[in-house]
Parts: C-alpha cells; structure tokens; sequence
C-alpha cells in the first residue's frame, strides 16, 4: 500500500509542532520518535500498563491508543511539562520524590500525568479514590503505598496552595 | 506492537462516513473512541484497510431525554456519561456499571457505540443495554433500522450490523412505575474483565408487588445472557430472601459458562448465581425507596 502521509499541527506542552505522518503513528511513537519527546514511555502498547499516559486537552488517555493523526488541532501535556521553566517541580512530582514514590521509574511519567488530572479535577480524594485513580498504571517497583502516600500528601500541598 | 498501514479518512458528516463504509464495506472500520480497535491493530489481530475517523461528528455525541426515553448518540464516551448527572439518576444501572469499565484513562476516549459494536461478552454495557431493553438504531446509506439489544447481539464479538451500516443512536426506554436497578461484577483487579457479572432491574407496583424483572449477566457466555426466566417467579411477590435464593439456584442451572485461564466454569457459575441474588435483592430495595 502506497504511504499517504497527513499533516498534523498540535501544540505539546504549549510549543506548536507541524509535521507529516503516516495514518499508523501511534501518538506515543510521534512524541518520542518524531517530537523527541522522550519522558513518555512506552510499556505494552495494548492500553493496560498506562506507562504512555498524556493529556489530551487536559483529558488523560492512553497515547498508545491514538494516532497521531488524530491530534490535528489538539492541546497535549507530557511529562517534560509538568516542571516550570525555571525547574521547579510540580507539587504531584515533589510529593513523590519526598515519599520516595519510584524506583527504576518507568511508569512514573504515566502515573504523574495521570494524577495531575485527577487531583486538578478532585483535590480532596479518598485514599480509596486515589487507589482506583492509580488503577490504570502498573507499577511493578514500589507496591504503590509509597506512590499513594505521595498523591496524599501532594493533594494537602495543592490545596495548601489554592487561593 | 505496530498497526499495519492503513488509510486515513476523517468523515466529515455522518453521511459521508456511511458512504464511505458502503464504498468500502467491511474493508473500512469506525474509528471511535479507538480502545478495542487500536489494541487489535497493534497485535495486528485487526488489519482494516481504510480507518473512518468519526471523532469529529459531533451529532454523534449528544444525550437526549425525553418523559419515555433516553436517547444516547453512539460517540457518546464514557467519561461523558459518568459526569451527567441527569443521565445517571435516569439510568442508575449505568452509575453501577461504568466504573468497572477499565481505567479512567480508557473512559475518557471509549465510546458506548464502539463498545456495543464490539459486542465482547464479558464487557458490562451490552448486558445492561440488555437488561434495558434499550433499542439500536442503525443508519447506512440504504436508511435506518432498529433492533431491539436481544437481537443486536447474535455472537462472540459479533453483532447484526452489516457491512454498511453504523450504529448511530441507543434508545433507552424508562419505566413508568417504581423501578430500581443494579450491576454487580467480581473482577480479578479493579478494571479488569469481568469474570461474571450481572445487571438486574426489578419494577414494583403501587402496592410494592413485584409486577416484571429482568436480569441479563456479562462474561458466562459468546454474548450476553438474558436469564430473566429464571426470575419470573418473583413476579407477584415481595421478593423474600428464599424466593430470590431460589432464583440464585435457577441461574446457576440454566448459565453454561466456558471457564477461562483466571475462573474454571463452576467458579463463574457460582459467582453469577451469587452476584444475581445480591443484585436482584438491591435492585428490589432500591425500587421500594424510590432510588
């Protein structure tokens, strides 16, 4: 079959980004292999381990489960954004340095992107609450107490710091 | 762990999608939410020629309620259906449900048409829509047709939809009198499949008589098992802990379940069996308290 390339434009993390794609790019390969963005991992490319996760106009998804084609338009966040320009971390990255909340750190992007939209949308959740938020991301390292302590204690500081 | 190529066609109305998929036929697949379809074009277990994008189609994705029914375009996603708060207190048995759908990440891009159209046995909403009697409108370029969700489903993965046609719309009937519903499932891990799980939905009359129940299961067969037969003696009743014990019985006979690498066939019968009960007896409460 003859390659048909398609333009996209996007913005990722705020910087606009135009290139041409093949239909089959998977967003995460378009990040990493095309963007160079490299901090989205990518596990099992079957939508179960979560290490791709990404916003999609502020929505979490799995980027192995889209095609870059398909983000003609949109507004992605990955990892490498969720530090300020000046390399302050992030609350959500913070609490998990603190609480030691990775080991070899593999799925962290995925779980860190998955959790800044969780607590943006329920700063105040249960442990249960967070525990079903962290479903969708394996961690094989840490049995997780450390990553739920982490996302605890990172909900106390946002809400610390919401005016 | 990459799709084969494929071409690309973002539809630009629903009826160019559909003449697209007359032209192409069952060469060409719905790209919706993407979350069944993708997984298999990365295993490479689906190889569709042509991808029709809908995502675009907004009309696709509305919630609409009138006094007799709910009507749910196929776009519609999950995370969608989980925030109208409307919707949920119309449809209760989906407030049950779409938790256990996979993650959150997984809810917000899946669709309810997709999922329908998908027709995995072990998924939670084709047993509800079931359960429901919810009604499938199909539209190609020959026209539209309903189904009724029991014909909807014929097999393992396979629907009545033909080569041309789409799923557009899923009307939901509401009942008129006191009615409560639930869906229960036991899953190895928050997420996964699964390994039975049952929607129930009983109606009251005035006096709190049980006049009609349904109870449909996911996971225990190649589509969606209605076994409300097993039910119809608690019709007339007040739904006592023996009679609905001995409808337990009932769907423990009459389910044939495969088993699977996680649950022998017993196991799924007994947890179907157990779960119906539990179910039904919610179901109950629920419709005498009005919730």
């Amino acid at each position: 079959m003859a390659t048909e390339r398609h333009d996209v434009e996007l913005s990722v993390n705020g910087v606009a980004y135009r290139r041409s794609v093949e239909a089959r790019m998977l967003l995460s390969d378009f990040l990493r292999h095309e963007l160079h963005l490299a901090g989205t991992h990518v596990g099992c490319e079957h939508g179960v381990c979560g290490a791709c996760t990404v916003l999609l106009d502020g929505a979490a998804v799995r980027s192995c489960l889209m095609f870059a084609v398909q983000t003609d338009g949109c507004a992605v966040s990955t990892i490498e954004g969720l530090a300020s320009s000046d390399g302050e971390l992030s609350p959500i990255q913070t609490a998990m340095h603190e609480h030691h909340g990775l080991q070899c750190g593999y799925c962290t992007p995925g779980i860190l992107m998955t959790m800044t939209a969780f607590l943006r949308d329920k700063p105040d959740p249960t442990e249960q609450e967070v525990r079903e938020a962290l479903s969708g991301n394996l961690c094989r390292c840490t049995g997780y107490q450390n990553i739920v302590d982490a996302m605890m204690a990172a909900a106390r500081a946002i809400r610390a710091a919401a005016p | 762990m990459k799709p084969a190529p494929f071409r690309y066609v973002r539809a630009s109305s629903l009826d160019h999608a559909l003449s697209l998929k007359a032209e192409y036929g069952d060469e060409a697949r719905f790209l919706a939410g993407g979350q069944s379809l993708i997984p298999s074009m990365n295993f490479r277990l689906a190889r569709p020629s042509v991808l029709i994008d809908i995502n675009g189609l907004s009309e696709l994705a509305s919630i609409g309620r009138s006094e007799r029914q709910v009507r749910l375009g196929a776009l519609t996603r999950y995370a969608a259906l989980e925030r109208d708060g409307d919707f949920l207190s119309a449809c209760p048995l989906f407030a049950d449900a779409l938790p256990h759908i996979a993650h959150p990440q997984i809810r917000n891009r899946g669709t309810i048409g997709g999922n329908l159209s998908h027709a995995d046995p072990a998924s939670e909403l084709p047993a509800v829509s079931l359960a429901l009697k919810a009604r499938m409108k199909l539209r190609s370029v020959r026209g539209e047709r309903e189904l009724e969700a029991s014909d909807f489903f014929v097999g393992l993965l396979t629907t009545d939809l033909q080569d041309d046609e789409m799923l557009a719309e899923i009307a939901i009937p509401l009942p008129s009198g006191p009615t409560g519903g639930c869906f229960m499932e036991v899953a190895r891990r928050q997420g996964d499949f699964a390994l039975a799980g049952v929607a129930a939905i009983v109606s009251l009359d005035a006096e709190g008589s049980c006049t009609d129940v349904r109870l449909t299961c996911c996971g225990v067969g190649d589509t969606p098992v209605d076994v409300s037969a097993t039910a119809v003696s608690l019709i007339g009743t007040r739904c006592s802990a023996h009679a609905i014990d001995a409808v337990r019985a009932e769907v423990q006979r009459t389910i044939s379940p495969a088993g699977n690498v996680h649950a022998s066939a017993d196991y799924q019968r007994h947890v179907a069996g157990v779960l119906a009960a539990r179910a039904l007896r919610t179901a109950y409460e629920r419709a005498r308290n009005g919730n």
